[in-house]
């Protein structure tokens, strides 16, 4: 499948916004600057930008725990989710959500969450606002192999399933929820999982940009033509700890190791296209600079930003209070 | 008698208790924490904040069962093997999670005894994390021990120190029925002297921390030191406090709570649940109720604001119960004139 030029420097751009604004946490986070718990996404950007390229504003998405990445690929703004992160008053969520809870329903995200299986079911109401709106949009939950065996995720499935809502559930299975792996945790296969609530199911490399944009698009097109869900099974790896503080001993150094020398969804991007000739490296060099400032100039603008006032703490519980 | 944190305190119940019986097991998403990883170490974790480290390298598998993220699959197990043989202690992690398996905690374990007929006896302990000031946000900070005391049927327990929460634990998982146990997560750290030999705290008896004469201030968990320190304080201005650590909010304590009022006439609630049908209301409404006449002040209840716990350091500290706040709550009560009616 042919990817216009622009749409590929757009996800490379998004795949680096991620990566810098990812590591860019891990080291503050280390300064103990950053209120509440973290989760960082780094080594997975492939996957929701390969994902949300296929998107529009009018579709939706919903995330999880470690949000970051989604919220980056679906366009919610990387200044106001800096200041977010930071407790301040100018955060997307107006300092009241915190990391975990970033979401931007402008931009058709419908938040990161921190409840384990919290989004599936949403997708499916948010699905079914597309399909009985008839405004063409489609819904993809993202999730993780250890949200996948939630009662949520599963009843979300069969919901969808029965309902035949335009729903994509994209399975992010890093091969731990936690400290424990999916091979002890996942009972069966995610494909068995499709078959068995009558869904078709497609899988693919996350770390390849391209792989997952193909694999994405079939599956969102088929949504979007009315034919009923789709499961999207990407296979990645994530580069810290579940949470920022966590050591990991319960992976092998060497897992990770292998991980960032072999499946770095940017160090892969970046030669399939500079070796197919469709980009110099220079111009991508240009994309790095361009992310190193914005990240720079968010971190910057998030520490200068005001706090909430007093008067906030009782605002927006209900629509009129 | 050694110092010990409240991490600690918890963790020695849970291997005490598992050395004496051996049908007490342990379940809960890593409460060993790391099977399956590459590592190849099936006990990297104990549990999220490390309370359970150790306990798989002493019991093992059998005994210490971690699960898959399936809070309604495996709460509902514990609560099936509680029922038929066994003594799970479950952890549910953040008390917040509850939302996912509530069912089989207010449906099922909460309900057996009374529905079978009295015939059923449910000795199973769910541990979960609960309580604001770790910027954790609206999903992973609420209190929900009123939730768990409106179910009639749960014992509901919420030790305050690591002395009271060794011996708490241990009764709970001696206790017939089920127990929620609630843990305040800012306090894992906190150290004090607590005994190396099992002991049991009953369930049903409240704890006074201190006793004094002008004002009882009822306080739960994390809330009982700051009462404390709240009372040192007032004492230098000369206002003598009664400070009253129920332990349980199911059941609870009304004897020993109205018996104070009694002498002290005034009455001050300190309660981190939402401030709608929470614990200081349930004890204002018992005290309005059994002991109006000894009242010489309107009781006062020191409680978060009606919203969901906010993100931002500074929202989440005006949003909590402070020392300051219970010592101007006091102050107001002692202040209070009531005015003869003409
Ligand atoms: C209902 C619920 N249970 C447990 C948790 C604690 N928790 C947060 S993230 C997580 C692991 C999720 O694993 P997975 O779905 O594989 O996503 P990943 O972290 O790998 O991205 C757990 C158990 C939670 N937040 N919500």
């Amino acid at each position: 499948m042919q990817i216009a030029r622009e749409t590929l420097l757009r996800s490379y751009r998004a795949m680096r916004t991620i990566r810098m604004f990812e590591e860019r946490l891990h080291v503050e986070f280390a300064t103990g600057e950053i209120p509440g718990f973290v989760h960082l996404y780094c080594g997975e950007e492939a996957s929701a930008v390969g994902v949300c390229a296929n998107l529009t504003d009018n579709d939706t998405i919903a995330s999880t725990h470690r949000g970051h990445g989604h919220c980056i690929a679906k366009g919610v703004e990387v200044a106001g989710m800096m200041a977010e992160i930071y407790g301040r008053s100018t955060g997307v969520c107006r300092g009241k959500g915190g990391s975990m809870h970033i979401a931007d329903l402008a931009c058709g995200m419908l938040g990161a969450n921190g409840i384990v299986g919290g989004g599936p079911p949403l997708i499916c109401g948010a699905a079914l606002s597309h399909k009985t709106l008839r405004d063409g949009g489609v819904a993809v939950a993202f999730y993780g192999d250890g949200a996948s065996n939630e009662g949520t995720t599963l009843e979300s499935l069969n919901l969808a399933s029965v309902w035949q809502l335009p729903a994509v559930f994209v399975v992010e299975d890093n091969g731990y929820g936690e400290a424990t792996a999916a091979s002890f945790a996942c009972a069966g296969t995610q494909k068995a999982r499709a078959a068995g609530f009558g869904m078709p199911y497609i899988e693919c490399d996350g770390s390849d940009y391209f792989a997952v944009h193909e694999a994405a698009g079939e599956a969102i097109a088929h949504a979007r033509a009315g034919k009923g869900p789709v499961m999207l099974h990407v296979h990645l790896q994530r580069w810290y700890g579940h949470f920022e503080g966590d050591a990991m001993t319960y992976r092998a150094p060497n897992e990770v190791a292998e991980a960032k020398r072999d499946h770095d969804c940017l160090k892969l991007f970046r030669e399939r296209v500079t070796q197919a000739g469709l980009f110099e490296d220079s111009v991508l060099d240009e994309v790095d600079a361009a992310v190193t400032d914005e990240i720079e100039a968010a971190v910057m603008q998030a520490k200068d930003d005001p706090l909430p006032q007093s008067a906030d703490l009782l605002a927006d519980v209900y629509v009129r209070y | 008698m050694s110092k010990k944190s409240f991490r600690q305190a918890i963790n020695e119940a849970l291997r005490q208790e598992m050395r004496r019986d051996p049908t007490v097991i342990l379940m809960g998403e890593d409460v060993a924490g790391g099977r399956g990883g590459s590592a190849g170490t099936a006990d990297a974790w104990g549990g999220v904040l490390g309370v359970t480290k150790g306990l798989y390298e002493e019991f093992g598998e059998t005994r210490v069962l971690d699960t898959p993220i399936t809070e309604a699959s495996y709460i509902g197990a514990a609560a099936g093997a509680a029922v038929t043989g066994l003594r799970p202690v479950a952890e549910l992690m953040f008390v917040d999670f509850v939302g996912c398996c509530l069912d089989q905690i207010m449906n099922q374990a909460a309900k057996f005894r009374y529905m079978f007929g009295g015939k059923a006896r449910t000795p199973l302990v769910i541990r979960a994390m609960y309580g604001a000031g770790f910027n954790a946000a609206a999903q992973h900070s609420q209190a929900l021990y009123p939730l768990f005391t409106h179910i009639p049927g749960l014992k509901v327990v919420i030790p305050s120190s690591p002395y009271e929460a060794k011996g708490l634990l241990i009764s709970a998982i001696r206790d017939d029925d089920p127990v929620i146990f609630l843990e305040n997560k800012v306090m894992y750290d906190v150290e004090e002297d607590v005994p190396d030999e099992p002991y049991a705290i009953p369930l049903g008896e409240a704890n006074l921390t201190r006793e004094g004469d002008d004002v009882t201030i009822v306080a739960f968990g994390r809330m009982v030191g700051m009462a404390n320190e709240a009372a040192d304080r007032l004492a230098k201005k000369g206002i003598s406090c009664t400070v009253i650590d129920p332990r349980t909010t199911s059941p609870l304590d009304s004897e020993t709570i109205l018996e104070c009022v009694a002498d002290t006439g005034r009455l001050v609630i300190v309660d981190e649940s939402s401030p709608r049908c929470n614990m200081a209301t349930d004890i204002a409404a018992l005290v309005a109720e059994e002991a109006f006449d000894a009242l010489r002040a309107p009781i006062r209840r020191v409680v978060p604001p009606h919203t969901p716990v906010p993100f931002a350091t500074v929202l989440e500290t005006l949003y909590m119960p402070s020392v300051e706040k219970i010592e101007a709550a006091v102050t107001a009560t002692m202040n209070h004139r009531v005015t003869e009616k003409v």
